[in-house]
């Protein structure tokens, strides 16, 4: 008996640890299809000449993405041409976060001029299946013989605060790693962020 | 005599206005200066909530946090409110926030950009998002990422104080 409850109770902690993990770096990635602010539904696979994607979870109003607005328009004008454009992910539930709906999110991407596709996790499933817990959470992936790979997670940079007073820039310097054909080092980084609601 | 009366008088409105204005300017602190709260090893239980004035769950979760500071004030239980409101916004927002609500509790400012070099140092589970709550004595550690109910709080503060 007590052998049985203990083999059930570990069950159900791998089972939880899986669910609740996402990926880690080295685990390949499923690709989506999400509805884009434009109105046209948008899919990894569309971008057939691109290396690898920089897929952004961000939001409309947490502090913390908004501080990172204007440098993702950048990485994307610079990565995006080298074969690694931003998609940029809403994972919000509007029943909490009304303004993280489409209309809110098409405002957005007009004032801010959005270089990138701007999509809405509709299900809320993307963002579970990829293990994002806070806006911005990057993910970059990379082709790898048919599948895509994770092979950074984590932070944009090491200074929310303030663009020019940045040290290490973690995911630039992740994606030009890949760019080289070598590995991110790190790749794997932490930043604080508004928890997905 | 008449000087050191102006004098006094001068320091005594000097001391006034200066508990006026600083009774809730928080520290602000860089994460080194910071670590120390989360290693305290006394007979206190001390619950460190992570937290930030525009952070709906966060300020949610706020009356649970003073009433258990209320309810265990006696009891060696200190909480600690650390915000991380942008340094730019402590005085146009974070402090108005804290007096608008009359947050009892102590809080203070975690000021340090690169949280990838101090997260772990929290906890390695913890994967940045907010609010998240460390709760420990000298003994135990809890850690929790997400939102605590009063109920589960004060079930956690009882068994620490056993």
């Amino acid at each position: 008996m007590k052998k049985l409850i203990l083999s059930l109770s570990i069950g159900l902690i791998s089972a939880s640890l899986l669910l609740a993990g996402g990926y880690s770096v080295g685990d390949k990635a499923s690709d989506f299809k999400l509805e884009n602010v434009d109105g046209e539904y948008v899919s990894l696979s569309d971008f057939e000449d691109a290396k690898g994607y920089i897929v952004v979870f961000t939001c409309n109003n947490c502090p913390y993405a908004k501080a990172y607005q204007d440098r993702i328009i950048k990485l994307d004008e610079k990565y995006k041409p080298m074969g690694y454009p931003v998609i940029a992910i809403n994972p919000n539930n509007t029943d909490v976060k009304p303004d993280d709906d489409m209309s809110s999110m098409k405002s957005r991407a007009e004032d801010k001029g959005y270089t990138f596709p701007y999509l809405k996790d509709t299900d809320y499933k993307v963002y579970k299946e990829y293990g994002a817990t806070r806006t911005p959470h990057i993910f970059v992936l990379t082709k790898d013989k048919g599948d895509l790979k994770v092979s950074y997670i984590g932070a944009i940079d090491d200074n929310y605060q303030d663009a020019s007073a940045v040290n290490d820039a973690y995911l630039a310097n992740a994606v030009d790693a890949l760019l080289a054909n070598g590995k991110p080092d790190p790749s794997f980084t932490k930043a604080i962020g508004c928890s997905i609601k | 005599m008449r000087f050191k009366v102006i004098t006094s008088t001068g320091l005594v409105i000097i001391w006034l206005l200066s508990s006026f204005t600083l009774k809730h300017q928080p520290r602000v602190l860089a994460f080194s200066d910071f670590e120390p709260h989360l290693h305290f090893s006394n007979d206190t239980t001390y619950l460190v909530n992570f937290w930030a004035s525009w952070c709906t769950p966060c300020v949610n979760e706020l009356p649970a946090f003073e009433k258990i500071s209320e309810e265990y004030g006696n009891d060696k239980v200190k909480v600690l409110l650390v915000s991380l409101d942008f340094p730019k916004q402590i005085d146009s927002r974070l402090i108005p926030f804290i007096e608008k609500n009359g947050i009892k509790s102590e809080v203070m400012v975690l000021n340090d950009p690169d949280a990838n070099k101090w997260i772990n140092k929290v906890d390695a589970e913890w994967s940045g998002s907010i609010p998240a709550t460390l709760i420990y004595n000298s003994g135990t550690r809890t850690f929790h990422e997400g939102v605590y109910t009063y109920e589960e709080l004060r079930s956690l503060v009882e068994q620490y104080l056993q």
